[in-house]
């Protein structure tokens, strides 16, 4: 294909790395991921008596900008409202039929903060829908992995509980035991999954070609995104006095190792299916000795 | 009932991509999109390899991953199997591209031609403008096996109801029918061979079947 490539495009026989969603399609997953993650902690926060506008405003304008974002990657924009037409099977647009209540309740609960408790009626919901949409993309390998559904969940309200720590110390507020809790508990659910996930693509879950991705990718994204951060907490504990910047310094690299697995996952190792034949057709006479064994190229045989 | 389906014999094809050559000849696909492909594979180590041609497109399958994902409803399946898509419904989200585990379809953005920007007076004729950002795969020629149909002929056996691939096919190597028919020439060839359809452990249930041997 010339000019801008098209997806899709046949490279050969060995799995290859999908072209149709890039970063802007990732961002829906940042942006969505991130925001539901800080409106989960919202509406916890206002239940405990330390609801803020600010964190839903903001919670709302990252779930905003991931869908801009994805609205950007689609080629018929004006068409967008077609999204709507799939419930009866589609993960999209189930995401999509979630926003729409989202936007409104989030909205009202600036005007009313009791409303706030309730965005946990759609927060979790919207997050879920995201996980299945990848999880539903049989073609890629890397994504239809059932340990994505955890993974991406996890790692949402560890992004969400990252930003909170943030807008907490921006706000001048003294960070909440159990927002702490929730973030370390986050930390740890998302590494763990991050862990399984790992092992099930590289014993055969995906091409051959991811493993060394994941190899390169996990090292780092543990120890920068996940250790560190757990050491800045620690020390928080100890002298209380830094709890709001370590945290707040906790909560930013938290949120960034989650943006960086997601543009990893979406754009990194979201190589395709690519072909196989079970079986080797037999041509003429069949040979003595020579099996009938097929191949997989670019899988593990 | 009516099920259409493809039967590749892999042991008669010459991967002469006579079929990829039709096949874009009858849609006008642009270049670079390519509905018919024919694999070149190769089985097997040192001495002892093997050139396999597999010819791979739209499945069409029993329960299409593309129409699962589809947000819009664009992408539907009909009675008689045959797995569709409305451009004028499609947002081209490319949702369907990467739910497809045979990589059968594509989003063209932005029209290229064989010589650049500027098209031939054949593509000028033939240019779809309604498939710029939408997805598009292969149809089993759905047009031909319609038209045929109203006119009393049968898909598979005359060539003016058959999918173009299955017409140009050099090799008699590749056969379309009705698999829910006992009689029809592809339910024989199934039952006289051994065959296997691809990636089936990711229960889409596929609609190309692919000949390998015959039945001991």
């Amino acid at each position: 294909m010339k000019g801008d490539g098209g997806a899709g495009q046949f490279q050969g026989v060995t799995p290859w790395l999908q072209t149709a969603w890039d970063m802007r399609a990732a961002g829906n997953f940042i942006g969505g991921g991130t925001g539901t993650g800080l409106l989960f902690l919202a509406a916890i926060a206002a239940l405990a008596g330390g609801g803020s506008p600010l964190l839903v405003v903001v919670g709302l304008i990252a779930v905003a900008g991931g869908l801009f974002s994805v609205f950007l990657e689609i080629g018929r924009p004006f068409r967008s409202l077609n999204t709507f037409l799939g419930g009866r099977r589609s993960w999209m647009t189930r995401e999509a039929y979630v926003a729409m209540a989202l936007f409104p309740l989030g909205l009202a609960s600036l005007v009313w903060p009791a409303a706030t408790p309730f965005l946990l009626l759609l927060v979790l919901p919207y997050i879920y829908c995201q996980a299945r949409m990848l999880k539903e993309a049989k073609g890629i390998p890397a994504w239809r992995e059932p340990a994505i559904i955890p993974l991406i969940m996890a790692s949402a309200l560890a992004e969400g509980a990252g930003l909170f720590a943030l807008l907490t110390a921006i706000l001048g507020r003294r960070l909440p035991p159990w927002a702490l809790l929730l973030l370390l508990l986050a930390l740890g659910l998302r590494a763990g999954v991050w862990l399984v996930y790992r092992r099930r693509l590289a014993s055969g879950g995906a091409p051959t070609r991811v493993v060394p991705k994941l190899a390169r990718f996990t090292p780092p994204f543990l120890f920068a995104g996940h250790a560190v951060p757990l050491f800045l907490l620690v020390v928080a504990a100890v002298l209380p006095s830094l709890l709001a910047p370590l945290a707040a310094l906790a909560g930013v690299v938290v949120l960034l190792a989650g943006w960086a697995m997601k543009a990893f996952i979406i754009t990194r190792i979201a190589l395709n299916q690519g072909f196989a034949i079970p079986v080797t057709p037999v041509r003429g006479k069949r040979r003595k000795g020579v099996d009938a064994a097929g191949t997989a190229p670019g899988w593990h045989q | 009932m009516t099920k259409w389906a493809i039967v590749a014999d892999l042991r008669r094809c010459t991967g002469c991509q006579t079929c990829t050559a039709a096949c874009r000849h009858a849609n006008a696909t642009l270049p670079g999109v390519q509905y018919r492909k024919v694999l070149d594979v190769e089985v097997g180590s040192y001495p002892e390899v093997q050139r396999v041609f597999v010819p791979v497109g739209c499945m069409h399958c029993d329960e299409p991953p593309c129409r699962d994902v589809c947000p819009t409803t664009a992408t539907k399946k009909r009675a008689d199997g045959i797995v569709t898509i409305d451009y004028d419904l499609c947002i081209g989200c490319g949702y369907c591209i990467v739910a497809c585990p045979y990589q059968a379809r594509y989003k063209v953005s932005k029209a290229e031609f064989a010589f650049g920007h500027n098209p031939t007076s054949s593509e000028t004729q033939r240019y779809d403008k309604r498939l710029l950002g939408v997805a598009q795969k292969c149809t089993f020629c759905s047009d031909r096996v319609d038209e045929g149909l109203a006119q009393g002929l049968t898909p598979g056996v005359d060539p003016r109801a058959t999918p173009a691939c299955v017409n140009a096919c050099i090799a008699d190597a590749l056969y379309f029918g009705n698999t829910d028919d006992a009689g029809s020439n592809v339910s024989q060839l199934l039952d006289g061979n051994k065959s296997f359809r691809m990636h089936e452990e990711l229960g889409t249930g596929p609609n190309i079947h692919y000949l390998w041997d015959e039945e001991s």
